[in-house]
């Protein structure tokens, strides 16, 4: 089970309380961790990553293990931890977006 | 009882502001979506208890909201599990995609940035939104950069009106401070096919065709921060208001200049006159003098904030040229608020009732056609819109 902490503004869209917990077949990558939650919760559709272009929008970062993950590549493997659900993968609002 | 309703857009969140016909005693209602801009809310003619508001941010991107209880609750629609025949999520009521179809689409690649060069259309947010008044599922949406989109099924889903984009000038649209956005969409009760829109720094453009093809009406308007201060497209407007009872009469509150057009749109004609400055946002028409207009003069282009710390908005019962000012009820000492352009506008009732919010929070209404306001409420976020409904 993957754990998903959004920033307070998606939660309230999603109507979500907490982690999102997410299962996820196959390799753990950005990628299907996001396409996982966007069919989840598709009002999150556009608002984490670009409609078209499927890339991060600006003012978003990637965290996980104290790491910043932005610039990883969307189809890397996520840590283990996170993968295994240990450790939460962080989605946060930049300093600079409000 | 009569009734209005005031849906008002503030930087961080929307608040709707309700009373019966005397205006007199204001219940405040909000904030709804605490923390994000709200730069526009509007009712549908067709049906009163339904709303649009486009809810955005620097974060997240665009948000599309609907209410179809009058903006107790709200729906971003398509957002909840319902599936498309293919099986996957809906979700795409915030998905503004360009059209660039081999068909309709090209060349509609670049247009004018700042310093002259060509830059790439890159969708930022919606502006403003205009339900149709006769089909509640359907609404029109102007969009940065500049682009106008339109919704058949209540916004779950939106398709460019290309022609606007590809009927010749877009390379030449550049961006206003505010950046390149299409803010003014009027649809025309007397005529379904006839629309006109209005960008920042473009000018205005008129369809007769139901939005398939399109041309500037700038003629007349003269800017000069542009090599051809006549040019056909390059004008800073700033807004457009119509009265349906009298339509193709236009009253435009450019960069600098309130203008006039008796045509359509096809020739306009200054109307400032003893304005004490020309430069503003906004402009509206009486609902039912369509010769009355309002505007709010702002110092200049470099100093956004009302002139000589006075708010007083001016009235022209002749459709321009000869203004008074109105001041009793507003603040007429160390005032340095702006109203920006979507943020007037006037209701239906047999005393027309007249409404303005500013970017220091308050929201003003007149119950008398102008002739004295009160503050609705003091201390929103910076006002960036505000609509009315005449609630019967």
């Amino acid at each position: 089970m993957i754990r998903v902490e959004l920033p307070y503004h998606l939660r309230k869209l999603a109507q979500v309380d907490g982690e999102v917990q997410l299962e996820i077949e196959g390799p753990v990558t950005q990628r299907s961790l996001l396409d996982a939650l966007e069919a989840r919760y598709p009002v999150l559709r556009g608002t984490i990553r670009d409609h078209l272009t499927r890339e991060r929008r600006a003012f978003l970062r990637f965290f996980a293990c104290e790491q910043d993950l932005s610039h990883e590549s969307p189809d890397a493997p996520l840590p283990e931890v996170v993968a295994s659900g240990a450790q939460p993968f962080l989605i946060i609002g930049a300093i600079a977006g409000g | 009882m009569s009734g209005v309703r005031v849906l008002v857009g503030t930087r961080k969140g929307a608040f709707i502001l309700t009373s019966d016909g005397k205006r007199e005693r204001w219940e405040v209602g909000g904030p709804h979506f605490m923390g994000w801009e709200l730069y526009h809310l509007k009712g549908s003619p067709a049906d009163p208890s339904r709303l649009y508001a486009s809810q955005s941010s620097g974060w997240f991107g665009q948000i599309i909201q609907r209410s179809s209880d009058g903006g107790k609750t709200w729906e971003a629609p398509g957002g909840g599990m319902e599936k498309s025949p293919q099986g996957w999520p809906m979700g795409e009521s915030n998905k503004f995609v360009y059209d660039t179809t081999p068909e309709t689409g090209k060349p509609l690649t670049t247009h004018q940035w700042y310093d002259g060069t060509q830059h790439p259309w890159e969708f930022k947010r919606v502006w403003h939104l205009e339900p149709s008044p006769t089909d509640p599922d359907t609404v029109y949406a102007g969009v940065e950069d500049a682009a106008l989109f339109r919704s058949t099924d209540g916004g779950h889903s939106w398709q460019e009106l290309s022609g606007l984009r590809g009927h010749g000038t877009g390379p030449k649209w550049q961006p206003g401070a505010g950046g390149l956005c299409l803010h003014t969409i009027i649809l025309d009760r007397n005529d379904p096919g006839r629309i006109y829109t209005a960008i920042s720094a473009a000018g205005a453009f008129r369809s007769d065709d139901g939005g398939a093809t399109w041309k500037p009406i700038n003629r007349g308007l003269r800017s000069q921060y542009i090599p051809d201060q006549d040019a056909e497209v390059g004008h800073c407007v700033h807004h457009i208001a119509m009265n349906s009872s009298r339509p193709g009469l236009l009253f435009m509150q450019k960069h600098w200049d309130v203008m006039r057009s008796d045509d359509a749109g096809d020739n306009w004609r200054e109307v400032s006159g003893n304005l004490p400055t020309d430069f503003g946002f906004c402009i509206d028409v009486h609902a039912h003098e369509p010769e009355t207009i309002y505007v709010v003069p702002i110092k200049s282009d470099s100093e956004h904030f009302v002139h000589e710390g006075k708010l007083r908005v001016y009235r022209s019962r002749t459709g321009g040229n000869e203004w008074e000012e109105l001041t009793r009820g507003l603040p007429q000492s160390n005032c340095y608020v702006n109203v920006l352009r979507d943020a007037m506008a006037v209701d239906s009732l047999d005393e027309c009732g007249v409404y303005f919010g500013t970017t220091g929070g308050q929201v003003y209404a007149s119950a008398d056609a102008g002739d004295s306001w009160a503050p609705i409420v003091r201390d929103l976020p910076p006002v960036l819109s505000v609509e009315v409904q005449t609630l019967a």
